[in-house]
């Protein structure tokens, strides 16, 4: 009986080879997909091989004394670029700091039940909602209505502080300190965002088990949610400190471009990146190839924080899945 | 020695560890309206200051060379539509590369050697600097005018975005091609689909919200980006007149921005305004629209 019905079905379906036509679709298609996945190998390593090559006159001229002159002379051919990376160092860490008190803050404030949960989600969707906004518009916000505002209040620390070296230099206008606030506000989202998902990941065990011996909230988010939380956390601020040392146009607005190395956070000072959207349009000859060097500088360092972030990831990464 | 008394089981607000923990409760919450208010007072400037300069001649006209006349710059028109152009130009470029390249991550290599290199190489082309793009543009297009001899061109400036956009495109095609089931897969196999019909009429599909999601993303990403522009589209201030004219100079809304931000006269800082006000209204759109997308997608993380 079985067998006759086996018989039946195979007759009425008999097998069929594919045609040639579809396993040419089949091959072609992976073909045209892997081609399209190499793109990004192919784009990533121009873009190094280019910025090297353009750099080469450069780097074989001053070497690693290029890092440490703060020359900058179209006239007298003579470059470096101490001061904007001393500019892109200290601004982005310096904003780090600020930012990684507030975002973390805020990303433990909105998963831990403090506050209804709709009002939490609302805080959440506007920070992110701070990540669309372009850099460009913030460097307008922040030239004019951010800048006016705080220059009082710089001017109240430089003359109670104004003996220390960091702030000896009267705030008129264009800075380092208004860059660094406004690099503030950029990496603000990117810290919380990340910090809230990898805080929402800690299974909710942890946190009742510290609950039942008789930890208290705070205590908890401590010593149990934030250490399991970790990588996540270090993860996004790293990415946030490749994202502060790159960010361009906000910083290049207000930060005064001035090559002149000053300790003073008041004093208009240089980033790489604002180094390279001020002088690329109009630069010929060897400071192009300086600038490139700059440009390679500048991929290097978010090259290596980059990097460092995913492995931090993975190395660090939750246990608890 | 009353250990078991009923009162050391109520809660007792000036006990040190509910003061440290209420303080702190409070310290996490102005952490928080700190973080919000940023937002408020850019989004609300924006609005106000840039909505009140908005008006028909604001965005039909092109806008005035900066110290010209004193009272009007002129209007925005040229910078929204070279906005939309370039846009459309690094779409064109980046999304079939960018879907493409998340098919092949996500439907014929999932953990495979070159896989996983190219799923690094996506994060590291993520964390590299806009303005890099910029300056690889610069130096591979414009200054060797390898397309017809242009040199600073709209083509350039939106082939800039696209490397932009790529990373992002492909990472949200693979995540959201990973999202769809196996038992998906198989079944098309089961009823004789080859490996191309299943992906273009099972997988594909099925993500196609989640897909248009990072596709979206993308597009708000580079269309507010103003670093890889400044040197490679650099700035006009025409409406294109022809389609020769993309391999021409063009204007962005945020590169009108950056120049007249910084211009020392009133007229120009005010059509700055009104192009963030503009600019600040797609964006927004474009990443409420998204997540609206996210919410119906049919395999979401969740």
């Amino acid at each position: 009986m079985l067998l006759r019905v086996n018989k039946a079905t195979t007759a009425k379906f008999s097998l069929r080879k594919r045609p040639t036509s579809e396993k040419m679709v089949d091959v072609g298609f992976k073909n045209i997909v892997v081609a399209m996945a190499s793109m990004v190998a192919v784009v990533l390593f121009s873009i190094f091989a280019v910025v090297y090559y353009e750099s080469t006159e450069s780097i074989s001229r001053y070497g690693l004394r290029f890092l440490f002159s703060s020359a900058w002379n179209p006239v007298t051919d003579e470059y470096g670029a101490f001061t904007a990376i001393y500019g892109t160092l200290f601004t982005s860490i310096a904003s780090l700091l600020i930012a990684i008190p507030l975002g973390v803050g805020t990303a433990i404030f909105i998963t831990e039940n403090i506050i209804p949960e709709s009002i939490r989600n609302v805080i959440g969707i506007m920070v992110e909602l701070l990540a669309a906004i372009p850099s460009v518009v913030l460097g307008l916000w922040a030239v004019f209505i951010m800048e006016p505002f705080i220059r009082p209040f710089l001017n109240i620390i430089y003359e109670l502080f104004g003996f220390i070296p960091f702030f000896s230099t009267q705030p008129l206008g264009a800075g380092m300190m208004p860059a660094i606030l406004i690099l503030v506000v950029m990496i603000l989202p990117i810290i919380t965002s990340i910090s809230k998902d990898s805080l929402k990941q800690v299974p909710s065990k942890l946190r009742q088990a510290a609950y039942g011996i008789g930890a208290s909230r705070w205590t908890t988010i401590f010593k149990v949610i934030i250490p399991a939380a970790i990588s996540g956390i270090t993860g996004g601020v790293l990415l946030a400190l490749g994202r502060a040392m790159g960010e361009t146009m906000a910083v290049t607005m207000i930060i005064g471009n001035s090559n002149n190395f000053n300790w003073s956070i008041f004093a208009p000072s240089y980033t790489i990146s604002s180094m390279l959207a001020n002088q690329f349009g109009e630069a010929d000859g060897s400071q192009v190839s300086s600038l490139m060097y700059a440009a390679l500088i500048l991929m290097i360092l978010t090259l290596l924080v980059n990097v460092f972030a995913q492995w931090i990831v993975k190395k660090l990464s939750l246990k608890y899945q | 020695m009353n250990y078991t008394s009923k009162k050391s089981l109520t809660y007792n607000p000036s006990l040190s560890r509910n003061i440290g923990n209420n303080s702190l409760t409070i310290i996490s919450a102005l952490f928080a309206i700190i973080s919000v208010l940023p937002l408020i007072l850019v989004i609300s400037y924006v609005l106000i200051k840039g909505g009140s300069y908005i008006n028909l001649d604001t965005l039909i006209l092109e806008p005035e060379p900066p110290g010209d006349d004193l009272l009007s710059a002129g209007g925005i028109g040229p910078a929204i539509i070279g906005t939309f152009i370039m846009t459309v130009i690094a779409s064109i470029i980046s999304i079939p590369v960018g879907v493409g390249g998340g098919i092949y991550l996500a439907e014929y290599s999932k953990s495979g050697k070159f896989a996983k290199f190219i799923r690094f190489g996506s994060n590291v082309l993520a964390g590299i600097p806009s303005i890099i793009a910029g300056v690889f543009i610069y130096a591979i297009i414009v200054s060797t005018k390898i397309l017809f001899g242009s040199m600073f061109s709209g083509i350039a400036g939106g082939i800039s975005l696209s490397i932009l956009m790529l990373p992002t495109i492909i990472k949200t095609t693979d995540e959201a091609l990973k999202l769809v089931p196996n038992d998906m897969r198989r079944a098309a196999f089961g009823v004789g689909a080859s490996k191309f019909t299943m992906i273009t009429n099972i997988t594909l599909p099925a993500a196609f919200s989640s897909i248009s999601t990072g596709v979206l993303l993308a597009l708000a990403r580079a269309a507010g980006e103003t670093a890889p522009l400044v040197f490679t589209a650099l700035f006009s201030r025409y409406y294109i007149t022809s389609f020769d004219d993309i391999f021409y100079e063009m204007g962005s809304l945020s590169v009108l921005i950056y120049n007249f931000a910084l211009e020392p006269y009133e007229a120009q800082n005010q059509l700055a305004w009104a192009a963030s006000f503009i600019l600040v209204v797609v964006l927004l759109s474009l990443n409420i629209l998204s997540r609206w997308i996210s919410t119906i997608a049919v395999f979401s993380k969740k």
